[in-house]
């Protein structure tokens, strides 16, 4: 492996990408949103109106929904305490994958169909570079950034999830164990996952906003998470986390085997 | 002569029922500029991507400076530089970084690559707006820098897929003189293009590609002569006498129309067998003539001859 030339790959495909503001965007907007706007909304516009904030009738109602784990976690606590705890270590856990996940999958669309796209590709196919070397260098120039990006929101997230609990819980949330576990294991994961789906979408896909919207699709399975765990079907324990985790490297390493058996610079020239 | 630099033999590539090049026999040599003719869908792209390991033949095999594309593609990409049909440049960044990612990727030493980057903008005339997004170039500017980038790490082989197809006058002629100087360095080029003055100016040899399949090669001189039939004359007569030529000449199979110059009247379309008849022609209808002039047959009248048999055979 030439670094040399994947690094000039990366440098070429993130260079061009922090122009596309249809890139650009939702890197800055999504993370500001789940980690910063949602959290300080939910826990204190309540108390600002004057309701209960946490401890309402209706986050009761949902708490005792959740499965017997999940309850048996949040146990001791005050009701205030126990709503906060479980809206922000546990519900907005599987929130957190949709940035690497979305991350990762919209620059390697830009990176992989965009480079199309704007017949750039062509002229990449001509130099020295191998096949490894040429998908190397997107993969991780989509990959890295996934990972920066949820490591930012992680650290941007935990300061604000500590600040808006502070009063209701008496102790700082963060950091704990299942969201460490998500960070270093399952975000890089999930990036993974993003991205490889992309490389599989991107064999059909003619432009970038084509390949942007199939790509969104792959947020579906963090829906289902968080569908499953407020019908108490599952919870966020460190087991779960790391089995998640599992479960999206086998998938990401699936389709990157699929992905890699159309990835050759012969197949890729005669889409142009 | 030197051993040939590029040799194929029965070189062929299918897309499905189409025969994109049909076993292409073909030699260039060391220092040459090869001019590959051909209008649109002949074929010369295809041969280009072939013959740099980035496209797999259906049949034959090719060597280019004595490597096999399909097996040894990076250390052959390394000799060769391809200025692709379509610039093929990021618009999104700056003529600098453009060439500085490239130098990197065909792993220019690292302490020559400012110096490399800075002496190519100079000498394609890119200095004063090398800061710029490449997105506001004028087309002339873009082909400039791509070809600035095709010759980044000094390649021996060069390829240049219709050059100047995308430029007006003045732009090409520029580009033209930038391919004859890196020419003159010593290297081999190998040009696409369906401009036949193009060719004629700037080629040692031409090949004419034809549905695929190699129908002529040679100088363009040797071309025009053995398959240009046809010739044009220029006849240079007393002045007033076009219009009694014109009438005298109407029984020929031969077009008549006015002379670039005053005075002289043009005759294409005539084989070169006939011209004692037109000449007799015109002297028996007291046309007096003082100059006939054959001229000398271009690639296009070889073009042309070229394609009407393949017409005829169709
Ligand atoms: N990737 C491809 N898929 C299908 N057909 C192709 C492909 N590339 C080229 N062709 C066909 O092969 C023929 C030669 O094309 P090309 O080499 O591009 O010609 P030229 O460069 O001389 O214009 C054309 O008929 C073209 O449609
Ligand atoms: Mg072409």
């Amino acid at each position: 492996m030439n670094w040399r030339a994947i690094w000039a790959i990366m440098r070429k495909d993130l260079r061009v990408v922090l122009q596309n503001k249809g890139v650009v965007l939702p890197i800055i907007l999504l993370p500001v949103i789940l980690f910063v706007v949602l959290p300080l909304l939910v826990l204190l516009l309540p108390a600002a109106l004057g309701s209960t904030g946490a401890g309402s009738n209706d986050l009761q109602e949902l708490l005792a929904m959740v499965s017997p784990g999940l309850r048996s976690q949040l146990e001791g606590l005050d009701p205030d305490a126990a709503g906060a705890v479980f809206f922000l270590v546990y519900m907005l856990a599987p929130l957190f994958l949709i940035v690497p996940i979305m991350v990762s999958n919209v620059i390697a669309a830009d990176s992989f169909v965009g480079e199309k796209e704007r017949k750039t590709l062509e002229a990449l196919l001509y130099t020295p570079t191998t096949d490894g070397e040429l998908l190397m260098g997107k993969l991780l120039s989509a990959w890295l950034p996934a990972l920066l990006v949820s490591l930012l929101g992680y650290v941007l997230y935990s300061i604000t999830a500590n600040l808006a609990a502070a009063q209701l819980v008496g102790r700082p949330l963060f950091p704990n164990l299942i969201w460490t576990v998500m960070v270093v294991w399952v975000a890089p994961a999930a990036a993974a996952f993003g991205l490889t789906s992309m490389m599989l979408v991107s064999v059909r896909a003619k432009t970038f906003q084509d390949a942007y919207q199939t790509g969104s699709l792959v947020v579906l399975p963090v829906l289902i998470l968080l569908l499953g765990q407020a019908v108490g079907v599952i919870y966020f324990s460190v087991w779960l986390t790391l089995l998640l985790g599992l479960g999206l490297w086998v998938v990401s390493l699936v389709l990157l085997y699929f992905g890699k058996r159309t990835f050759h610079r012969t197949e890729l020239i005669a889409q142009l | 002569m030197a051993d040939p630099i590029i040799v194929t033999e029965g070189l062929t590539r299918r897309f499905g029922d189409t025969v994109a090049v049909d076993g292409l026999a073909l030699e260039v040599y060391p220092g040459e500029v090869f001019g590959f003719l051909g209008h649109n869908g002949a074929g010369k792209t295809t041969t280009v991507r072939l013959l740099n390991g980035v496209l797999t033949p259906s049949d034959g095999h090719a060597r280019i400076l004595g490597l096999d594309p399909m097996t040894d593609g990076p250390a052959l990409r390394r000799l060769t530089g391809v200025l692709t049909e379509t610039p093929s440049l990021d618009e999104r960044l700056t003529a600098r970084v453009n060439l500085s990612i490239y130098a990197d990727l065909y792993g220019v030493s690292k302490t020559e690559v400012k110096r490399r980057v800075d002496q190519l903008l100079a000498a394609f005339d890119l200095t004063e707006r090398a800061d710029d997004k490449v997105g506001e170039y004028s087309k002339g500017m873009k082909q400039r820098l791509a070809l600035a980038r095709t010759v980044i790490h000094q390649p021996t082989l060069l390829f240049l897929d219709e050059p100047t197809a995308a430029l007006d006058p003045v732009a090409a002629r520029q580009v033209h003189a930038m391919i004859l100087s890196t020419a003159r360095e010593g290297r081999t080029v190998f040009i696409n293009t369906h401009n036949l003055v193009e060719a004629q100016r700037m080629c040692d040899r031409v090949g004419v590609m034809e549905h695929g399949r190699l129908v002529a090669l040679g100088t363009p001189h040797e071309l025009a002569r053995s398959l240009a039939r046809n010739v044009s004359v220029e006849f240079e007569l007393a002045p007033g006498s076009a219009e009694q030529a014109m009438t005298a000449l109407q029984a020929m199979p031969v077009q008549v129309s006015a002379g670039q110059r005053n005075g002289t009247v043009l005759v294409s379309g005539a084989e070169r067998e006939a011209i004692p008849d037109l000449i007799d022609r015109l002297v028996s209808a007291h046309v007096r003539i003082y100059q006939v002039t054959p001229q000398e047959p271009t690639l296009e009248d070889v073009y042309f001859a070229l394609h009407s048999d393949a017409e005829v055979k169709q």
